[in-house]
């Protein structure tokens, strides 16, 4: 056991059961993964992706890019690091080669969101962030203080420092008692803000109940969102330590140096008994001195010849022995590190290579800024020389960075930075800070510079494979970033991309400077020039569960389903989805010997019968947009193609919009209801977009027209009544209306009771057949569809789906738009000329139909498809050949199938499609490719039954 | 994402609304007088500045009403917004 009995953060009076790699161990509430492996011994964590090599536990939070472990119960989890999961009693986790493996099951926690909004964020609660959180708040600001860890306090801590002459956990307490007893002051623990986006909107991750494991109640997200809208945002996210590369510093038991401190006073775990620590700055020093009173022999290799006189006291004091200009070359060990390689300059010649033994080897290379967020903010950055880091350089208006974000690294400089930030931010918002005295830190020694060192060449023989890692999860290399920069890569962008440094849980906060700097080196280039990979979202990996949020499952996106929808059910539909709307899609019956009919046979039974008797469907999803005003039939001739001011009351016209570039935007009828008042139809799914296509054109083109525009499509329940046998039927649900040809006219429309039930019925057809379109309100939708139904039994009514009106439709030759066309389709290439006003001075579209390219005659033109083998049903999407003979790729093609069905009513499969020219094409013999073989088809009109529009008047 | 001063219902977030690309390309007067060349300059052709550009947006999510924003490209800053109709405020 590595467990020691000194003071820490952890509560030794609870014991909390875990099992790693199928062995059980023990350990306590406020351990990680990590300190509870490390206070039983196991250094060795995972093996490296690519080469296999053992790997251990590298840092004590999020930096640690190398302790990765799948958890397996009680949930399974793939690529966590150990480093940051709270230990609980049940964790069942193993070490992984790389790679995880999601779970096959569905997660059955639930996550969620929350929006928040402050007057000033503060991101991180060390000292600087729990200074500036204070002064905020004692303004009377309101304030939220997210930090990451289980605890305020960040590196106070794990570094036994003291505040006012006392532990400076004891000053935390307090700072944290007042924050909790501020009305205006949230606080989240266990919260990372991930990433920074315009305007103070800041993302962070709570994660609320990981750490209970299976003890987490039921009733409570496990992990939530909060969307933070700030005005004014405090940046202290503090630093991380930065290693020095040299070969084979990956094995385990090489740790960062400020690590090793920290799991000595927060966990109480001492790391190693026999501990190097390689430095080339005085920050290890504290590491090495309190490894050594905690009971480590420590040897301090640092890579300056000038030795800070009060460590060289300090560590004379206590037996460790100090070697200057001396640097680690390698390492050996079988698995976990045994003996630190080193070589000691001597008068500036490089001595022998000696070994020192070891169970530990500290590392440090000095620290990097952890910028992420300002970086995100549009902050730029500056590369310090004396750092040999990269530092917030610019003044933004609301975004701040403090304390060893922003490069200061003693304590005092820390509080200082911390306060004078949020100082800062608070006179920008006009509020008057309140006055926060800041605790005594102790007297720093003088410090001596430190030496900025990227990485110590491998001086073994030129064939020996590059063990120096830059990435460790990555398993990549100095060498791999030479091989960058010696193919004539000269950005540090390039080079992460082609190395993959940094992509991956890393995302540079070790790795970054570090490749800048020998990229730097390699180019001979000045790394200030040189700069460093952008910062991107998110900080530390979000899981997308996380981000889905409740968006998921049933309340992903809304379900839309009419009055009538129960009925449907009931009855056995099966729906498509139409948009957001389920629509009936078939209404399958019980054949003769009990089973269900498929999808032809049902949709040649539903056609049959309204081509035969009497059908009838739901069509409420239809898109409505009622508009009115004075100036309303001007306003439809501007958008349609055709004239609609001349419609008179109680008439009815079919219509189509196109956009500016004169392509098919929709189509639909338009209903005068009286002189200010149309009624306007559109397809299911392109309801939204009309109506934001009209609105725009109304507030921005044309204010002066009065008209004012709303969506009914809810408000009216619509069903098409179909078939020769509809009349008969409809007379007997409305004794009072004529519906004579003569009376009731096609594509006019009458106001009555039908069943009862006050309704307005349209003579539309949208299957050629005689129908009658009967539309009531949507509360008596259902009454009026079950009442339809019981009149025309006797007839032998059927209801039909959207298949058999896709069919019926096709048969007409009416085309879908969205299916049948595609945004570079004309109304003329529909054939549909006639629908397009030569009259009118101008409407939407009207210029583009006159430019040259619309009127090639080698456009595409929607036409029929008869398949010279009348059992074959053609794919549609399937692509049109001229010729039998395939020539060699690529192959020319004349046009696509857009709509493919069987016909009850012409007795075989038959299709539309889009085909060069095709108008001049009727009779041609064309091909269609698919599923390997090529169907010869016979080029038709598009208008394949009943051409004469005998049947829609009855 | 973008705080987005809508003229009529105040700072809100940028999913409520809709882009709608560069303000002030007025719909031409005579369409039919112009030239091919010139229609689709109207039609396909817009600015594409780095700086102060003025924009249409629609509060889709919200109020529904579309208005004009100053937007610098550059670092993204809401210069100014103002009610279609409106001249284009100066701004700095």
């Amino acid at each position: 056991m590595s467990r020691l009995d000194a003071t820490s953060r952890i509560d030794r009076g609870t014991d909390l059961r875990f099992t790693f790699d199928g062995k059980d161990y023990l350990g306590h509430p406020g351990d990680t993964l990590a300190s509870a492996l490390l206070a039983n011994g196991v250094h060795q964590v995972a093996t490296s992706i690519r080469f296999g090599r053992p790997r251990g536990i590298m840092a004590a939070g999020v930096e640690d890019a190398n302790a990765l472990v799948q958890v397996e119960a009680p949930f399974s989890e793939p690529m966590l690091t150990a480093t940051t999961i709270e230990l609980y009693d049940g964790l069942v986790a193993r070490g992984l080669s790389g790679q995880g493996r999601l779970a096959a099951e569905p997660d059955p926690a639930r996550y969620d969101a929350i929006h928040a909004h402050c007057d000033v964020l503060v991101v991180g609660a060390g000292p600087s962030g729990l200074v500036a959180a204070l002064t905020a708040a004692r303004s009377g600001a309101r304030v939220v203080l997210v930090d990451d860890q289980p605890e305020a306090g960040g590196s106070l801590l794990g570094s036994a420092e003291q505040l006012d002459g006392v532990p400076a956990t004891t000053w935390v307490s307090a700072t944290v008692a007042e924050l909790a007893a501020s009305p205006e002051v949230r606080v989240l623990q266990r919260t990372t803000a991930f990433g920074y986006y315009d305007d103070g909107f800041v993302l962070a991750l709570e994660k609320r109940t990981d750490h209970l494991g299976a003890a987490a109640p039921a009733g409570v997200s496990r992990q939530r969102v909060w969307r933070i809208r700030a005005k004014q945002v405090v940046i202290a996210t503090g630093a991380h330590e930065r290693p020095v590369i040299f070969a084979d510093n990956d094995r385990p038991g090489i740790m960062l140096a400020s690590a090793a401190r920290t799991y000595l006073h927060r966990y109480a775990v001492l790391a190693g008994r026999e501990v190097v620590v390689f430095t080339t700055n005085d920050s290890a020093y504290a590491a090495a001195t309190d490894l050594a009173d905690a009971g480590a022999e420590v040897t301090v290799v640092d890579a300056r010849p000038e030795i800070s006189p009060y460590w060289a006291a300090e560590c004379a004091r206590r037996g460790i022995a100090v070697r200057p200009a001396t640097v680690v070359i390698g390492t050996s060990g079988n698995g976990r590190v045994t003996s630190a390689h080193v070589v000691t300059a001597v008068d500036g010649s490089s001595g022998p290579r000696q070994g020192i033994g070891c169970d530990l080897l500290l590392v440090s290379g000095g620290w990097n800024p952890a910028v992420h967020l300002y970086s995100q903010a549009r902050g730029t950055l500056r590369y310090d020389a004396k750092l040999g880091a990269f530092v917030p350089a610019s003044e933004l208006l609301d975004v701040r960075a403090a304390g060893s974000a922003r490069g200061a690294f003693t304590l005092a400089a820390c509080l200082a930075e911390g306060r004078l930030a949020a100082q800062d931010a608070l006179t920008a918002l006009g509020i008057a800070p309140g006055d926060v005295p800041l605790p005594g830190t102790p007297e720093q020694p003088e410090e001596v510079p430190g030496h900025v060192l990227w990485s110590v060449p491998d001086h073994r023989e030129d064939n020996a494979p590059c063990s120096s890692f830059v990435d460790l999860q990555r398993d990549a290399t100095v060498a791999d970033v030479l091989r960058a920069t010696g193919s004539g890569m000269t950005s540090v962008e390039h080079v992460k991309r082609y190395t993959t440094i940094g992509t991956a849980h890393d995302q540079g906060k070790t790795s970054g400077v570090i490749t800048s700097g020998i990229v730097a080196d390699a180019l001979g280039v000045d790394i200030a020039s040189l700069g460093t990979t952008t910062f991107r979202p998110p900080y530390t990996s979000v899981s997308f569960a996380a981000l889905a949020g409740r968006d998921r499952g049933q309340i992903f996106d809304p379900v839309r389903v009419t009055a009538i929808h129960p009925w449907h059910v009931k009855h056995g539909a099966l729906f498509e989805n139409v948009g957001q709307w389920k629509r009936p899609w078939y209404y399958p019956q019980r054949d003769a010997s009990g089973s269900f009919e498929d999808l032809e046979t049902a949709v040649l039974r539903e056609c049959r019968a309204a081509r035969e008797g009497v059908a009838l469907m739901d069509a409420s999803t239809l898109g409505k947009i009622n508009v009115q005003g004075a100036d309303a039939g001007e306003f439809l001739d501007r958008l349609y193609t055709n004239i609609m001011s001349t419609l008179k009351p109680g008439f009815i016209r079919y219509g189509v919009m196109c956009g500016m570039d004169g392509m098919i935007l929709d189509d639909g009828t338009v209903t005068r209801v009286s002189e200010t008042e149309f009624l306007l139809t559109t397809t299911t799914g392109n309801a939204a977009k009309i109506l934001e296509w009209m609105e725009e054109f109304a507030q921005t083109e044309w204010p002066e027209l009065r008209v004012s525009l709303t969506s009914v499509t809810e408000h009216w329940v619509t069903v098409p009544l179909v078939g020769p046998r509809s009349r008969e039927v409809l007379a007997s649900l409305a004794p009072d209306l004529d519906v004579s040809n003569e009376g009731f006219g096609f594509m006019t429309w009458r106001d009555a009771e039908v069943a009862g039930i006050p309704a307005r019925i349209c003579r539309i057809s949208f299957s050629g057949e005689l129908a009658y379109e009967i539309n009531v309100s949507a509360w008596d939708g259902l009454a009026l569809w079950e009442t339809v139904i019981e009149h025309g039994t006797p007839y032998g009514i059927t209801p039909y789906g959207t298949e058999a009106m896709h069919v019926l439709r096709a048969e007409k030759g009416y085309p879908i738009i969205g299916q049948d066309t595609d945004g570079t389709v004309t109304p003329q290439d529909l054939g549909m000329s006639w629908v397009v006003s030569k009259k009118k001075v101008d409407f939407i579209g009207k210029r583009s139909h006159a430019r040259a390219e619309n009127n090639r005659p080698d456009r595409k033109q929607l036409v029929g498809l008869l398949p010279v083998d009348p059992t074959k049903l053609l794919a549609e999407g399937a692509q049109l050949l001229a010729s039998a003979d395939v020539p060699e790729p690529p192959v020319p093609m004349l046009g696509h199938v857009t709509s493919s069905y069987r016909s009850a009513a012409l007795n075989r499969t038959f299709a539309l499609a889009l085909v060069r020219a095709g108008r001049d094409r009727l009779g041609e013999t064309l091909y269609a490719w698919q599923d390997g073989e090529l169907l010869a088809v016979t080029v038709a009109d598009s208008v394949l039954y009943d051409k004469e529009g005998a049947r829609r008047d009855g | 994402m973008l705080l987005i001063p809508c003229p009529w219902c105040g700072p809100r977030d940028e999913t409520e609304f809709h882009y709608g690309g560069q303000a002030h390309v007025a719909y031409p007067g005579n369409p039919a007088a112009l030239s091919d060349e010139e229609w689709a300059r109207y039609l396909f052709f817009r600015d594409n500045p780095k700086g102060a550009f003025a924009e249409r947006w629609n509060h889709s999510a919200g109020c529904r009403r579309w208005f004009n924003a100053v937007r610098d490209t550059a670092d993204n800053e809401i210069r100014a917004v103002y009610r279609t109709g409106e001249p284009r405020p100066v701004t700095a």
